[in-house]
């Protein structure tokens, strides 16, 4: 270690005090504790709590009923299918896109470059990356422009439009594969040579070798990731808040308009409606660490 | 008839350091000239890949620059952002709070970390619980929870003042970057032996605020900086908690700057990803060092 | 005619050499080890006969068929790796019948051949477990098992048993050999551990920078090493300065005490200096007058288990040399500073050429053993 300061006392120093055990150590965590207590529990808890309350103040379940109705559930089912789609697409472009730069035979530089790259773009959601798009594939965007140029009509021929859930799916996109291709890298490199080698001295082809071995060994983390991609998407707001002025009908664009108080304000549906959308970023995180404990054990 | 140069050979290693199997001048055989064209497929697909992605990537941000530079006169649009005192006000709040954000985070997770990992491993499992929650809880989430439990109402009325709402924006940033910093320090401290180094800094007499500040935190350095560029990445560019709270951050005022200067915004979102993406070179590099580090430690 | 056959086969890796000119044959269902240090050349070689490496040039026959331009996948050769390279998605079972698998023999047969080599390498209650649930001796048994399931022509082991403890290495180290005198299979071992060499094979094939230094049986390579390299690398060794007496009479001095080779000494002059080296089991304690004498005092003792190594030091400061001697409860040791006479017959004297003596004088020699 090039800058380990150890303390080296000056002779003559005080002798140092008694080691202490570790009595009052436990000190240490309480200002982490309280924090995430007040900051993150809490609202969390306020919100769980006033979901299952009504305007009065009794206790209720009213507020998850009537998330069933056909309006929300169309909400919850936008938001479902953009996530999944996005996912997808977007783990599995991310996949290739890892495995060409790590194993595909391309120039080394290209890896370290697209891996500095998706660090980048995996944090660039939000309103640059929705103005970015509208500049290049919106109704008068260069892309656009460029496409009509050669007789192609995004916008008439088949009713694209940029702020629709296709135009929120593509510009989410940009940020999921790079999100996959960050988290999947290290699960590419953790295949190991020898590996490959094993299953060539037994005879296998190299399609047998990913049938077999390769892809069942990456299932996993790449299941895990697409997850991860998924809750990703599903708590997106600023990306499509931006892109569409808040007129797309997703669930925390639906959450948003319940917080300024445009629609039938009613807190506590608000609260429910924030609920589901808890529930199912649980339900797709336990799924990760399930799986990411699997692939940490093969990979070890 | 001599050795071979020792210096040359004494550097190489076992032969599975080469070029693999088709190392040059190998005399090609019929299955071998078959296989080397497979390869060639291969990797004129693999290239089809990473040519998709780098035009989809670069596409934006190209149509970006060119609405930016349509301005009258040519470049007039990034010289009035150097002038919108909107701007700098802006960024400069946004860096502040990231500022700060950075600065508690590391206060609070580095000692809960280092606990964790020295001598309450048993709550291992409940931390990273918690700093995972905020991947379940998404900013939308967190900010609605947040003000409607620090509203006028409560014991804490945070939400009341622009005070109180410049410490909730902060409060939810430091929240944000738990997933990212408790990683980043969790794994600068398995990399290095903290038991040892603990017990060798109290042999030697020093007290438990000295090891963390002395001995731990210079150690975790690269794994902090990687943290703390990440967190700032995500705080600058952050929008919906700082609408919500109505702060007067970076990307709201981006969003609604295109009202008036369509071209000052095109030119704004380019500079904001200008500013990721030097933090996340800085990332890199400073990775890349403290390999290099390790490297010379161990040789 | 040999069963694998290795004919001037060659490896370069741009510029660098890897492996020389590589020439082995060897006969069927016979041991052999490659031995030498880490960037020998031993590894590349294995690798050309699996396939992983294409030689640059030479040939490699196995049975009497060419198989230098063959594919990995094409050679029924077995392999076991270092790191076991067991599959970590498939348990033991499916490990082991992999290559049956491939080769698309029925269920049955798999599962009777698992069975069997299972039992081969005592593991038959583990065939439902994950690799991750084993030790890594029982890793290592797996991957053994499941090189030898597809009947390989060639059974080659690559470093096998270094990932593992001293006592595992040991035992597992005696299990291959019976598998393999049972098995009657043709056998390539590379190692870096002259004591596994010795004890595997049949025949040794030193290495050292891609060239091969000797092949020969253990007994031929440890007792008569053709370089000095050789004589360096396997079993310990005492490096002497000698002054040449008289060259053709093989007459020495070591440290002002007159000592004899067996030989006459062709690469000195009298007067002129050259080194010796002798192994430490072949000196023994006391003067006898028909053998050379060498007289010094005590200089250290070092306790190694079975066998004590005593160092002495020359009273004129010119060196020390080492001699080892069984340890049993009735030893009496020497006490440091005591003077003390060794003695060693005069074939024992290795006389090295001053190359080797440059490297055989690296201090990492006797007290790295």
């Amino acid at each position: 270690m090039t800058n380990a300061a150890l303390p080296i006392k000056a002779p003559g120093a005080p002798v140092a005090r008694p080691v202490r055990r570790f009595g009052l150590a436990w000190l240490g965590m309480v200002p982490f504790l309280l924090f995430a207590f007040l900051f993150l529990v809490a609202p969390t808890v306020f919100l769980v709590g006033g979901s299952l309350q009504n305007a009065k103040g009794t206790f209720t379940l009213e507020n998850f009923a009537n998330l069933f109705t056909p309006q929300i559930m169309q909400t919850y089912e936008n938001s479902l299918e953009i996530s999944i789609v996005t996912a997808v697409i977007g783990g599995i472009f991310g996949l290739l896109l890892a495995y060409a730069v790590i194993s595909g035979g391309l120039p080394g530089i290209l890896r370290s470059a697209l891996m500095t790259f998706s660090g980048v773009a995996s944090n660039f959601a939000g309103v640059p990356l929705a103005f970015a798009f509208i500049y290049t594939i919106g109704r008068a965007g260069l892309f656009t422009v460029f496409l009509k140029s050669v007789g192609i009509d995004l916008y008439n021929s088949n009713g694209f439009s940029i702020y629709s859930k296709i135009g929120l799916e593509v510009v989410y996109l940009y940020f999921q594969f790079p999100l996959m291709v960050l988290i999947i890298a290290p699960a590419i490199d953790g295949l190991k040579k020898d590996w490959r080698e094993a299953a060539e001295n037994m005879g296998a082809s190299s399609f047998q070798y990913w049938r077999r071995i390769a892809l069942p060994i990456l299932m996993p983390s790449l299941l895990g990731t697409m997850i991860l991609l998924f809750g990703n998407a599903f708590g997106a707001q600023a990306t499509a808040y931006a892109l569409t002025g808040g007129f797309i009908d997703i669930v925390t664009i639906a959450i948003s308009r319940q917080m300024r108080g445009d629609v039938l304000f009613n807190p506590n549906q608000g609260y429910a409606l924030a609920m589901g959308m808890v529930i199912i970023m649980a339900i797709s995180i336990a799924g990760y660490s399930l799986l990411q404990r699997r692939s940490e054990r093969w990979l070890k | 008839m001599g050795r071979p140069n020792p210096a040359i050979t004494g550097t190489a290693i076992e032969g599975e350091l080469g070029p693999g199997p088709h190392g040059p001048g190998a005399v090609p055989s019929n299955s071998a000239r078959r296989s080397r064209r497979s390869r060639y497929a291969g990797r004129i697909f693999w290239w089809l890949i990473f040519l998709i992605g780098f035009l989809y990537f670069f596409l934006p941000l190209y149509g970006t620059l060119d609405f930016s530079l349509k301005s009258k006169p040519f470049g007039s649009a990034y010289t009035a952002i150097l002038s919108d005192s909107g701007f700098v006000s802006s960024l400069g709040y946004s860096f502040v709070a990231g500022i700060l954000t950075i600065i508690i985070s590391i206060l609070i997770i580095v000692p809960t970390a280092f606990w964790v990992r020295l001598k309450y491993p048993q709550l291992r499992p409940f931390i990273e619980f918690i700093t995972l929650l905020p991947f379940v809880i998404p900013p939308v989430i967190l900010v609605y929870g947040l003000l409607n439990t620090y509203n006028g109402k409560s014991l804490l009325p945070l939400g009341d003042s622009d005070t109180g709402l410049n410490v909730l924006l902060v409060a939810a940033y430091v929240v944000l970057s738990f997933p990212y910093m408790y990683r980043a320090v969790d794994t600068g401290l398995r990399a290095i032996d903290i038991q040892s180094l603990t017990e060798a800094s109290q042999s030697l007499g020093a007290g438990w605020g000295r090891i963390l500040w002395q001995v731990i935190l210079p150690n975790l350095r690269t794994s902090l900086l990687s943290g703390a560029f990440l967190s700032l990445a995500i705080v600058v560019g952050e929008f919906t908690i700082a609408t919500f709270m109505s702060r007067p951050a970076f990307a709201p005022y981006l969003n609604i700057v295109g009202d008036s200067k369509p071209y000052e915004q095109a030119a704004l979102a380019l500079v904001s990803f200008g500013i990721t993406w030097l933090a996340m070179i800085l990332i890199a590099v400073i990775g890349r060092n403290s390999r290099s580090q390790i490297k010379v430690t161990l040789g | 005619m040999a069963f694998l056959e290795l004919t001037g086969v060659q490896k370069r890796f741009g510029e660098f050499a890897a492996v020389h000119n590589f020439d082995l044959a060897a006969d069927a269902g016979e041991f052999v080890s490659f031995l030498g240090p880490s960037g020998c050349g031993k590894t590349t070689t294995l690798r050309m006969i699996a396939g992983f490496e294409r030689p640059t040039a030479g040939k490699i026959v196995v049975n009497g068929a060419d198989i230098t331009d063959k594919a990995p996948n094409q050679r029924n050769v077995g392999m076991v790796f270092q790191s076991y390279a067991l599959f970590p998605n498939m348990t033991v079972a499916d490990n082991v019948g992999f290559g049956l698998k491939i080769r698309k023999r029925s269920k049955d047969q798999i599962k009777k051949r698992v069975g069997e080599l299972l039992e081969l390498i005592h593991l038959p209650d583990k065939a439902s477990r994950y690799p991750w649930q084993l030790s890594g001796g029982q890793q290592q048994r797996v991957a053994l098992a499941r090189a030898l399931a597809i009947e390989p022509q060639v059974l080659l082991l690559d470093e096998p048993l270094s990932a593992l403890d001293a006592k595992i290495r040991v035992s597992l180290r005696n299990e291959i050999r019976a598998i393999q005198r049972q098995l009657g299979i043709t056998t390539v071992y590379v190692t870096h551990d002259q004591e596994e060499a010795l004890s595997l094979s049949d025949r040794i094939v030193v290495m050292s920078e891609g060239r091969v230094e000797q092949i020969g049986t253990p007994f031929e390579i440890y007792n008569f090493p053709s370089t000095g390299f050789v004589a360096r690398f396997v079993g310990t060794l005492n490096v002497l300065s000698a002054k040449v007496i008289d060259p053709g009479a093989g007459t020495l001095e070591v440290a002002g005490q007159p000592i004899r080779a067996a030989k006459p000494i062709s690469g000195g002059h009298a007067g002129g200096m050259i080194t010796v080296a002798l192994r430490p089991e072949i000196i023994q304690l006391g003067s006898r007058a028909d053998l050379n004498n060498l007289s010094g005092i005590v200089d250290d003792v070092t306790f190694l288990g079975s066998i004590v190594r005593v160092r002495i030091k020359f009273t004129d400061g010119s060196g020390v040399i080492s001699f080892d001697t069984f340890n049993n409860p009735h030893l009496a040791v020497p006490d440091r500073g005591t003077a003390i006479t060794v003695s060693f017959p005069t074939e024992a004297c290795l006389v090295l050429d001053q190359a080797e003596a440059a490297a055989a004088a690296a201090p990492e020699d006797l007290d790295a053993a």
